[in-house]
């Protein structure tokens, strides 16, 4: 039983970065009709947010340390970063500790305007062009910017842990007398993700912007005969797309040192998720990240690997497979969406 | 009116024996004339490091790049000379190989065997590097030793681990004086038994692949053999980044032990994972549960930052030793680049230096007198205490160290301490162990190529 509730908080948790990267490729696609395989470098680029305002925060000056050696056994060069000169050590070291959940508000414009200039500088002279060259245009661009995160970050994997208040395990089975402990940052992780796309769907169902959206969405070009510029609407959409994306890889850092090849590692699991989900459904992308979050991580049971092996490594796949037989629109696609 | 002397059928002919002599591999062609491959002619020989300068172990990669160009610096007699000053053999005076300056060409390995393979052929082919050297990993030290061998070209394997490299896969042109995971296994165990107790249950996470097999196969038969019992063995693909999920089976499982037989970002990944998970804050069968990391290096350790406090691993050298031929590696690396170098950079350094040695010693840049020098040679001075390049399967014998996670470091290279030396007596095995090809394997024989 403990390993069953353990297995399902370990779906959700690995279905939280599918759902968000998911949603932002279906909000693309659905959108502006682009398949953009430059969505997973876009998470990247969120998680070296938090590595560049933990370095930013991290700034110092050397302060040389008579009485310690380096290892050429001269003076210890120690440094000492201007936040802990300029506010004190107890809140210049909250605020290096706190800088992945800092990294949020930083974030947001940053992604947007990654967003806006990848749409506007490039993607948009793509809108017309057969899938096959709009994938390979994304997925050259992400190869590019994989490229250029790796020259000024380095190859190897950067640490930003998670502040110490939310380090560490909860019990969640200490009330039914269980040991199911899970750390405390998936769990953040988790909730983190299920407001974000709470926040999505809410702006897109409650506001007048979103039904605009979601008209275009349905028929893009009924709503431009109305007047109404579509083209900017979605253009922000971008933006906001490019934003949760990048969340998630805020986010992500502490559970994974961030590297410069991250995106690319979830980009092909995030495309069988919107496909499974359905080409263009917002809910179907976030259903399957879900669904398949918790299929891989039953997968990976010892249970699962010993009765068929390798089937930790298939199973996303293999649903995918059967789901597309069975139900070749995905689980919740739309008629008409990727279809003659 | 013009007649030309062209026919059809001799343009044909011509054409066909140009397209055949241009398919020719250039090993047979470029020097028909030499004794073996590259033969070098002029005042100068140069050369190849093949190491990854791009994808997940460039900066690996870069460290080798430095160490090795540090070694042909201090061949040609500049900087401080390095460990030239503290070898034993004393063969190499600073002025370049057999009288010649020392030159290089450097490729990129990409961590890939194919990409490896094209970047190695190029530097022989097109640049006539006499000998090639490096790489971290050990599916490309296979694959560019094979090609090695069959260009008549000294292969010096870099940061390859696997038994493989200089088992089942060993050649007669193929060099390795790094380590292998028989080695860390022999070395840890007994430390392991030491520290953990001989009744423990180990549960391993293995790499899906030829190292990960392995080290694994190593790691469970060397704490088998100390009385440890293996509850489970599960492969993990290499391209994961999340490892919860094989993390959480861990805690259910009865082990009180994980050990991580992955590498590079496996390893960083899998570690975090385990340590989020409060694995070494459990107690499981009455004991505190542990994690063990057979094979370390420190760029790794740097990046998996707190998440290595404590935990043990092995390793083929670290700066920290304090023998002669260290402190002088260090000093002039240190010195030069600002930072101390990793274990992967020195074994590439000592390479550069043992190869060049066997040349001055065998009078002749001839890889299979090249081999012939270095096999059965001993000799201390280059970091590792005394070392013998073993003759029957070049495989270098010397100490391993046993390392831990700083629980309380000093500065950002302060990442691991050294816990053990384990003598060369206790890592030294027959050249035809099981784990190694047993008597199948064979060196082959020596190719001098043209």
């Amino acid at each position: 039983m403990d390993s069953f509730i353990l297995q399902i908080l370990n779906g959700l948790d690995k279905g939280s970065a599918y759902a968000l990267i998911a949603l932002g490729l279906t909000l693309i696609f659905g959108t502006l009709g682009v398949v953009n395989f430059a969505h997973g470098a876009l998470f990247m680029i969120g998680a070296f947010c938090a590595v560049t305002l933990q370095r930013l925060l991290s700034i110092s000056h050397t302060v040389i340390d008579e009485t310690q050696k380096d290892f050429l056994g001269n003076p210890l060069k120690v440094e000492q970063p201007y936040v802990i000169d300029w506010f004190g050590p107890e809140i210049g070291n909250g605020l290096i500790e706190w800088s992945v959940p800092l990294a949020v508000i930083f974030a947001i414009p940053v992604m947007v305007g990654v967003g806006y200039a990848m749409e506007r500088g490039l993607i948009k002279h793509f809108y017309n062009r057969p899938h096959a060259d709009q994938i390979l245009v994304t997925f050259g661009l992400a190869i590019v910017l994989q490229e250029i995160i790796k020259y000024f970050f380095g190859a190897n994997p950067i640490p930003t842990p998670a502040p110490d208040a939310l380090n560490g395990v909860v019990n969640f089975g200490a009330a039914l007398g269980l040991e199911v402990t899970y750390p405390l940052w998936r769990i953040v992780y988790f909730c983190f993700a299920a407001v974000i796309i709470g926040a999505i769907f809410a702006f897109l169902q409650f506001t007048t912007f979103g039904m605009v959206v979601r008209a275009g969405m349905a028929d893009r070009e009924t709503v431009g005969l109305l007047g109404i510029n579509i083209d900017r609407r979605f253009t922000i959409m971008f933006g906001i797309a490019a934003a949760v994306a990048g969340l998630a890889g805020v986010m992500y850092t502490p559970i994974n040192s961030p590297n410069y090849h991250m995106g690319m590692d979830f980009l092909v699991l995030s495309f069988v998720v919107v496909v499974v989900g359905g080409m263009g459904s917002l809910p179907g992308a976030v259903l399957a990240g879900f669904m398949l979050g918790i299929l891989e991580s039953f997968a990976s049971t010892t249970w699962a690997t010993t009765t068929i092996p390798g089937i930790n490594q298939v199973i996303i796949y293999l649903v995918a497979i059967i789901v597309l037989l069975t139900r070749p629109r995905g689980l919740m696609g739309r008629k008409g969406v990727m279809e003659d | 009116m013009t007649k030309s002397n062209f026919t059809r059928r001799g343009v044909l002919k011509t054409g066909a024996g140009a397209s055949a002599g241009l398919a020719m591999p250039m090993f047979f062609t470029a020097s028909s004339a030499a004794a073996y491959t590259n033969e070098p002619k002029g005042g100068t020989v140069t050369l190849g490091f093949n190491v990854p300068q791009t994808g997940p172990y460039a900066d690996e990669g870069n460290d080798e790049l430095l160490a090795q160009q540090l070694a042909v610096e201090h061949l040609n007699g500049e900087g401080d000379g390095g460990c030239l000053n503290t070898f034993t053999s004393k063969a190499l005076k600073g002025n370049g190989i057999l009288g010649k300056k020392v030159t290089f060409v450097s490729g990129d390995t990409q961590t890939k065997s194919d990409a490896a393979r094209a970047s190695a052929k190029s530097m022989i082919e097109k640049d006539g590097a006499i000998m090639v050297n490096g790489g971290s990993s050990s599916g490309v030290a296979v694959a560019v030793q094979g090609l090695c061998q069959d260009a008549g070209i000294i292969f010096m394997v870099g940061l390859s681990h696997s038994n493989d490299t200089t088992g089942k896969d060993r050649k007669a042109n193929g060099f390795r004086h790094f380590f292998n995971a028989y080695q860390s296994g022999a070395a840890l165990a007994p430390v392991l038994a030491k520290e953990m107790g001989a009744d423990r249950r180990a549960y391993h996470l293995t790499a899906d692949y030829t190292w990960g097999w392995t080290q694994e196969e190593s790691i469970v038969a060397s704490t088998e053999a100390m009385g440890w019992e293996t509850v489970n063995t599960v492969k993990t693909p290499l391209a994961s980044t999340d490892f919860s999920s094989y993390i959480a089976p861990v805690i259910n499982a009865g082990a009180d032990v994980l050990v991580l037989n992955h590498y590079g970002g496996n390893m960083v990944n899998s570690l975090t994972n385990a340590v989020q998970f409060g694995l070494l804050d459990k107690v499981v069968n009455g004991k505190d549960f542990q994690i063990v990391v057979p094979l370390y290096s420190e760029l790794m350790a740097a990046g998996a930052g707190e998440n290595i406090k404590g935990v043990l691993g092995s390793m083929n050298w670290n700066w920290q030793l304090q023998d002669e031929g260290t402190k002088a590696f260090v000093k002039s690396f240190g010195e030069k680049y600002g930072k101390p170098p990793s274990n992967s950079a020195q074994t590439c350094y000592a390479q550069v230096l043992l190869y060049a040695d066997a040349c001055e010693r065998a009078g002749t840049f001839n890889p299979c007198g090249v081999a012939e020098a270095l096999e059965g040679f001993e000799f201390d001075g280059l970091g590792n205490g005394k070392t013998l390049y073993r003759a029957e399967d070049h495989q270098c014998f010397k100490d391993v160290l046993v390392v831990r996670g700083t629980q309380n470091p000093t500065n950002q290279y302060d990442t691991l301490e050294i816990v053990e030396v384990t003598p060369v007596e206790q890592v030294t095995y027959a050249p035809n162990h099981p784990m190694f090809g047993g008597d199948e394997a064979s060196l082959g024989t020596c190719n001098p190529g043209a």
